[in-house]
């Protein structure tokens, strides 16, 4: 999916816990998230701390629809 | 007695070479060139009816005249299997071949088959929509190339039991087909058979083969982000909690687009995820986890982003073949661009 979209010319960044698999496939931007099941947010965490989780990740996300890369890039989250 | 019809080109056709590329579509009764091949390896059940010659240039600049001209012959002729090329390496032929079986498949919905060289573009082109038998590089492959196509067709017509794309010979379509195996062995056995043989450096055929990768071209940069309209995506299966589009929980071939216009967060008991492929709990209790349109909006009102697409799409990644992937994520491209859409958060779970 994310490759036809890229290919139609539209910025796309793909958030991720298998970024193995994500770059096999042929995502040029990657964000890793915490897990499968909870991309952003472990249910065993307090609500605050899942809304930072995600604020962050996403955020780092939306930079990365600005950022011009040459190559496929996995962006470092630091929460 | 079943029909067939077989699709050939100029040179094939016998009309001339390069020079006569510009050839418009005619039809004619009974065979013509490899028609002839054709017919003997299919023997007496399958009459080829006609054949249909265009010239490659043709067809390569006015497909949808010429589509339309060949499916105008062919409305009113008994149709049970179609077949085009073989095209060898030739790849304004292989695309040729593709274009009209496509056509044929869709319009008629009878078998097409063809052969390609695995060099020719129109393999990739047209794999996932017709069958395109592994192929000779040149015309010295004729006779080997069109006895796999008669072959396959023969059967497909009396109903036989078909194997895979590999068993049988043809480009893999990216359908994945359930069989009951002989002797039965859970895939438990099966898994630790082939980690035991990888462990021990032998060869293991994998029953989930990856595709080759092909990259395409990181598209341009958002300039500013504090313009920039984002949609979300997603393949983690969050829907209306009543599941409106009624996409699969696995194997998906459908997806949805959801209002999120008037909501702030996506509240649980209205949104729940379908997806089969995991432990759905922690979305449905906090649906943000794998669409996270609460830090969204707060991007959105901290100024970061211009604003959050009206819609989000979703459908399901579960056991969902590359090739279904595609073309839901071009249909979901149409409504993208449609909406001026600037950037996509595509969430995979």
């Amino acid at each position: 999916m994310v490759k036809e979209i890229e290919k139609a010319g539209i910025p796309i960044v793909q958030m991720a816990n298998l970024i193995p698999v994500a770059k096999t496939v042929g995502s040029n931007k990657m964000v890793p998230t915490i897990s499968i099941p909870y991309p952003l947010g472990d249910p065993d965490t307090p609500k605050e701390e899942q809304w930072k989780v995600r604020y962050h990740r996403v955020g780092v996300a939306l930079d990365a629809l600005t950022m011009d890369v040459k190559e496929q890039t996995v962006f470092n989250v630091s929460v | 007695m079943k029909k067939a019809i077989l699709y050939i080109n100029q040179f094939f056709g016998q009309i001339g070479g390069e020079e006569e590329a510009d050839f418009a579509p005619e039809i004619k009764e009974g065979l013509v060139g490899p028609a002839m091949e054709l017919q003997k390896q299919l023997g007496e059940d399958i009459e080829i009816t006609h054949t249909v010659i265009c010239g490659d240039n043709y067809m390569g600049s006015n497909t949808e005249e010429a589509v339309n001209t060949i499916i105008g012959f062919l409305e009113d002729k008994e149709i049970d299997i179609f077949f085009a090329g073989p095209a060898f390496r030739a790849g304004r032929y292989g695309s040729a071949c593709g274009h009209i079986g496509k056509a044929v498949k869709e319009k008629f919905d009878v078998p097409v088959i063809s052969s390609m060289n695995e060099e020719n573009p129109g393999v990739e082109m047209f794999r996932e929509h017709i069958y395109i038998f592994k192929g000779g590089a040149s015309a010295a492959a004729m006779r080997k190339d069109i006895k796999k196509m008669a072959e396959f067709g023969r059967r497909i017509l009396k109903g036989d039991t078909l194997g895979s794309a590999d068993e049988e010979g043809y480009y893999g379509r990216g359908i994945r087909r359930q069989v009951w195996l002989e002797p039965p062995i859970t895939a438990a056995d099966r898994v630790i058979d082939m980690l035991l043989k990888k462990i021990h450096g032998e060869p293991f055929q994998t029953e989930l083969p990856i595709p080759d990768q092909d990259m395409v071209p990181i598209a341009e940069p958002i300039k500013d982000l504090s313009k920039a309209k984002i949609a979300i995506v997603t393949s983690g299966g969050i829907v209306p909690v009543d599941n409106p589009d009624r996409i699969q929980s696995a194997s998906a071939t459908r997806w949805g687009k959801y209002d999120i216009s008037d909501t702030d967060r996506l509240e649980p008991k209205v949104f729940k995820t379908i997806h089969a492929g995991f432990d759905p709990a922690a979305a449905n209790n906090d649906p943000n986890v794998i669409v996270p349109l609460d830090v969204m909006r707060e991007f959105e009102r901290e100024g970061k982003i211009g604003k959050v697409h009206d819609y989000f799409y979703s459908t399901v990644g579960t056991g969902t073949t590359e090739g279904e992937a595609a073309r839901m994520a071009r249909e979901i491209v149409v409504d993208l661009q449609d909406a001026n859409v600037d950037g996509v958060i595509l969430i995979s779970t």
